[in-house]
This record gives structure tokens, C-alpha cells and sequence, in this order.
């Protein structure tokens, strides 16, 4: 084939107007694939609100139950738990949970809970997502004398005192999250849905 | 039988292929021990390719039965147990291979000029190995497999303003679940085996285009006789083959003794949590992952943040990729390098080999310590093999390979 008279810019613009064209249509064509790994509707539906019944929860016991398939904790902190809260402050991240992400608005508080005494909080750790240990003795061996109870991650030793504030020095980022919750009587928390409570 | 194959030579090139990979591919006379590893390395994929298919055959991708299905191949299908354990055996067969196989490439200088495709050829299957095991581990669907790769996901949630986003996408789901595991099994026994196939088909031909380095690190191509036919060389077949076939031979008898009598590895190949079913509720006391990636995890939990912790767990693979270039010196062989090379290079394998065993252990302080102190040794050896290379005072290296 001759090569004579082949005008080499329309060829050349030609080529790349063609490769880009294909390009495009084989974004488009990535689309639907790319998508097909979010949640599908049948995901999206699950993870209906939680009720639990917390009248027969004991004062220092923690309560799980599974939310979206997550843990959800429910923790009946006694008076010194809450006074000793405070003592902490100095050695968290973010004391005055100032991170509005980790909790609703109505938990923002010095306790992150409604009522002061009942924590409710995602058992996810906020570092790589193991369920953090609830380690409420004062002081052990493996944490240390100025340990006031709290969750303890064996995955990467994060440590979180029992408000779910997590400490400096630590892996862990963020405090736990609350999940948005609401009282629907005294003793029953609906887990997941808190529409008119805020 | 030559009419035969003289009928398909005219159709396809099998003669021609046959001595260009071996008849005729002329390899270093001088291999030595570290040779075997390329080979073997091949003959597990094959081993782990067949297993792998028979597991197929009986296990269920679904959250709700993948479990049982396991249980199930090791009870009730004939010979299920053995099958399963061929496969979990090839797996830290697989990775003790190949980190002999990269060792060796690291001693003699084999990801240099002109070899550093192969190099980066052989580091994305390394990668793409990495995602295999890891997808592979959690099909059994026990505690571990559940927990570790709710960990290893949560790794990508640390990417700035599209982690969470990027997390969700990967599950296909709020939390690890059917989806999960359902896409998880067709990355594993479909997309990473062709992605790893044709890696290793472009990393041999790489090889055989620019030829095998050689312990002395010096090119036999340099040398040739009247045919052309390097003076140093020998043909692959059968001086080779018959070679890597004792390696073979030596391999197995490994291979089945761990099979045989230690098939969960004491708890490092097969975790003992393992055997419960997955609980989305409760972590396993001690999460720890499987051996071959102790010492990335090591480097993780050394850094008390989890964008840097990430970040330098990253970087401990990526930095591998760059060997081509951070190491200057035009002296390829270990036997020509300086002292700095070689202390640098021990202190970098006993760093890998001890935060390997670092990650195995519940943290502590001290324990903490030692993996930071042994993270920095593991980077060291990039910054100071850049550094001392260009200049390197190497010693003389012979024209021609010695015996």
C-alpha cells in the first residue's frame, strides 16, 4: 500500500478522536459493573430499628445487641463511673466530643448518653473495626494504675474510658459512635431511629 | 509421530516455542540453591489451580452455609480433608516460596538493569497473591476469616474523604456479610487466578527475552561461541528440569509432612478461632493474621495512628516495587558488594523475620517497642541501601561466571 499523499494530522486526529471516543463509552460501560458492589435495596432495607428492654439491666453489666448487624452496647454506669468520667479528660482526643459525626446531637454531652447512667454506643472499634473488650476493673495489671474501667481493643490495643471517648496515643482516631436512639418508655430504648427525640 | 508434529508446527509454533522456553533457552551454568524457588513456585500454582477447583466443587458461597460446607468437605466428602489441606498447605507453601524466590532476587541483584520488569512483573503477583490468600481466607467463614477481614477492609477506610465510601463499596454491605463473601469467592477462584496466570506468563517471557541472572550477577550473554550460543550457558532442558525435579522431589517431601501432620501449622496456617463460625458480636480475644503477613501487620500496629499506620504499611510494600531504583550500585551479585550491602541486607531480613513474629504476639509495651524499633530497621534498609549504593566500593567482578 502506498503511503504517498496520506495526510498524517488528519490521521493522527482521526486515531486519537476515535480512542477517545472509546474511552468514554468504556467508562460508561464500567458504570453499571463499578455499581453493582454497592448495597443492594435488599441491604439497604435491612437493619430495622432495635427495641430492648433495659428494666432487668444491672448496674455495671453490658448489655449486646445486634443492630444492622453491628453490636450495639447498652451499659448501666454506676455513680462513681459517671463521677469519674471527668478525671479522664485530660489524656482523650476529644473530651468534649466536639466530633459531631460519633454521636447525635442529644448525646453530645459530658456522659455522650440521654440519660446520664445509660451508654448506649456501636461495640466498633473506630480504628479497624473489631469489637472492643469491656474491661470495667479499676486499675488491672495489663492496663495500668490510672485505668477507671472502659473498652479495651485486643485487636491494636486502642483504649476508650466508658463514655466511649477514646484516649491519646492510641490507633483509634475517633470516640465510638453513638447510634441515634430513643426512649420509647422508662425501660425500652429503640435502637436506630430517634425521629422527634432530637 | 514427526509427521505429526510436523502437521501442527505448520499450524501453530510448537517446536519453535518448545526450544525457545527450553530446548534451547540457555540458562547460567552456575544456578545454585536459590534457583529452585522460580519453578516451585510455579508448580504450587498448579497444585493450588487443581486443589482449588475440587473446593469448588463442594463448597457453598453463602453466609449461611460456607461454614458448614467446609465442615462438611472435611467429614463427609471422600478424601475432602485431603483436598482442603493440599490447599491450605499450597497456600504458606505459595508465600514461603516465594519470599525465597524475592530473597534470592534481592542477594543477586536480579531486579536490575535489564531485568527490572521481571522484578515489577513478579511484585504485582506478589500483590495479586496477597489479595488472593487474603479473599481466600475468608470463605471458611470461621471467626477469623470474618474478623481479619473486617480489619484488612477497614485498612482502606483510612484513605482520606473517600474511605468510608470505598469500605461500603468493597462489602457491598453495612458490615462484612453474604455480599461479601459472595464477591469474595469470585475474586478467588476466578478474577485473581487469570490476573495471577497472566503475570506470571509476562513475567517468564520478561525472563526469557533478557535472559536469567546468575549468582555471579554477570550476563553470559557477553560470551558467546561460533552458534552464538552463550559460552556459560546450558539449555534448560534437561539440565534444568531435571535439576528443579529433585528440588521437586525435596519440596514434597516438605510439603506432605506439613500436610500430613501439621495441617493447621500449629495455629499459624489454620487459626484456632477459626473453627467457631463467624460472630459478627464478639472479636476472638487475639486477632492475628496468617504468618505470611505478620510482618505488614507489625508495621501497622507499631504506629499509633491509623493513617500513618496504614500509610507505613503501605509504604513497606511499595518501597519493594522501587528495588530497581533505590539500589544504585552497577554491581549486581552480593559476592561483589560491599559490607555495608550485606549487613544492610541481613538486618532487613531479620527485621522482616521478627516483626513477623512481633505481630504474633498480644501487644505490650514492650512488644510495641520492639515493632517500632524493627519498623524503622525494615525502612532503613531502603533509605541506607540509597544513600551507599552509588558510591559503593565493590570488589572486582570476574567477565566470566565462576564454577
Amino acid at each position: 500500500m502506498s503511503t504517498d499523499n496520506v495526510d498524517s494530522g488528519r490521521r493522527r486526529f482521526l486515531v486519537a478522536s476515535t480512542s477517545a471516543v472509546a474511552a468514554v463509552g468504556a467508562g460508561f460501560v464500567a458504570v453499571p459493573f463499578v455499581a453493582s458492589w454497592m448495597p443492594s435495596e435488599r441491604a439497604k432495607n435491612a437493619g430495622a430499628p432495635v427495641e430492648v428492654d433495659i428494666s432487668k439491666l444491672e448496674e455495671g453489666r453490658l448489655l449486646v445487641v445486634e443492630w444492622q448487624s453491628k453490636p450495639v452496647w447498652i451499659l448501666k454506669r454506676s455513680k462513681k463511673a459517671l463521677d469519674d468520667l471527668p478525671k479522664n479528660d485530660d489524656r482523650l482526643r476529644d473530651p468534649k466530643s466536639e466530633n459531631s459525626d460519633q454521636q447525635p446531637e442529644y448525646a453530645q454531652n459530658e456522659w455522650r448518653s440521654v440519660k446520664p447512667e445509660v451508654l448506649v454506643l456501636v461495640g466498633i472499634c473506630t480504628h479497624l473495626g473489631c469489637s472492643p473488650t469491656y474491661r470495667p476493673d479499676i486499675a488491672p495489671a495489663d492496663l495500668g494504675d490510672d485505668w477507671l474501667g472502659g473498652f479495651f481493643c485486643p485487636c491494636h490495643s486502642s483504649r476508650f474510658d466508658l463514655a466511649g471517648r477514646v484516649f491519646q496515643g492510641v490507633p483509634a482516631p475517633t470516640n465510638l459512635v453513638v447510634p441515634p436512639h430513643q426512649y420509647l418508655s422508662d425501660n425500652v430504648i429503640l435502637v436506630g431511629e430517634d425521629k422527634g427525640a432530637a | 509421530m514427526s509427521k505429526l508434529i510436523g502437521w501442527i508446527d505448520d499450524r501453530f509454533p510448537l517446536t519453535k516455542m518448545w526450544n525457545e522456553h527450553l530446548a534451547e533457552y540457555y540458562a547460567p551454568k552456575n544456578f545454585n540453591f536459590w534457583y529452585f524457588f522460580g519453578s516451585l513456585a510455579l508448580m504450587v500454582l498448579v497444585i493450588q489451580i487443581i486443589s482449588g477447583i475440587f473446593l469448588t466443587m463442594h463448597y457453598k458461597p453463602d453466609a449461611g452455609l460456607a461454614f458448614a460446607s467446609v465442615e462438611y468437605i472435611m467429614r463427609d466428602v471422600p478424601y475432602g480433608w485431603l483436598i482442603r489441606y493440599i490447599h491450605s498447605t499450597g497456600a504458606t507453601a505459595f508465600f514461603i516460596v516465594v519470599y525465597m524466590h524475592m530473597f534470592r532476587g534481592l542477594m543477586y541483584g536480579s531486579y536490575k538493569q535489564p531485568r527490572e520488569l521481571i522484578w515489577l512483573f513478579g511484585m504485582f503477583i506478589y500483590l495479586a497473591l496477597m489479595a488472593e490468600a487474603f479473599m481466600g481466607y475468608l470463605l471458611p467463614w470461621g471467626q477469623m476469616s470474618y474478623w481479619g477481614a473486617q480489619v484488612i477492609i477497614s485498612l482502606f477506610g483510612a484513605i482520606p474523604v473517600i474511605g468510608d465510601d470505598l469500605t461500603l463499596w468493597i462489602r457491598g454491605d453495612f458490615v462484612i456479610g453474604d455480599a461479601t463473601l459472595n464477591r469474595f469467592f469470585a475474586l478467588h477462584v476466578i478474577a485473581l487466578p487469570f490476573v495471577l496466570v497472566f503475570l506470571v506468563i509476562a513475567h517468564i517471557i520478561a525472563l526469557h527475552e533478557v535472559g536469567s541472572n546468575n549468582p555471579d550477577g554477570v550476563e553470559i550473554k557477553k560470551h558467546k561461541d561460533a552458534n552464538g550460543i552463550p559460552l556459560d550457558g546450558i539449555p534448560f532442558h534437561p539440565y534444568y528440569s531435571v535439576k528443579d525435579i529433585v528440588g521437586v522431589v525435596v519440596f514434597l517431601f516438605f510439603f506432605a509432612t506439613i500436610m500430613f501432620y501439621f495441617p493447621d501449622g500449629g495455629g499459624y496456617m489454620l487459626e484456632h478461632a477459626n473453627f467457631e463460625a463467624s460472630n459478627p458480636l464478639k472479636t476472638p480475644e487475639h486477632i492475628a493474621p496468617v504468618w505470611y503477613f505478620t510482618p505488614f501487620y507489625a508495621i501497622l500496629r507499631a504506629v499509633p495512628d491509623k493513617l500513618l499506620g496504614v500509610g507505613a504499611m503501605g509504604a513497606a510494600i511499595v518501597l519493594l516495587f522501587f528495588m530497581p531504583w533505590i539500589d544504585r550500585c552497577k554491581v549486581k551479585s552480593i559476592r561483589y558488594r560491599s559490607v555495608i550491602f550485606k549487613a544492610n541486607l541481613t538486618v532487613f531480613v531479620i527485621s522482616f523475620i521478627v516483626l513477623g513474629w512481633l505481630a504474633m504476639q498480644p501487644v505490650t509495651a514492650t512488644i510495641t517497642f520492639m515493632s517500632q524499633l524493627f519498623s524503622f530497621f525494615y525502612f532503613a534498609f531502603f533509605v541506607v541501601l540509597f544513600v551507599t549504593s552509588k558510591n559503593e566500593s565493590t570488589k572486582p567482578v570476574p567477565d566470566r561466571v565462576t564454577s
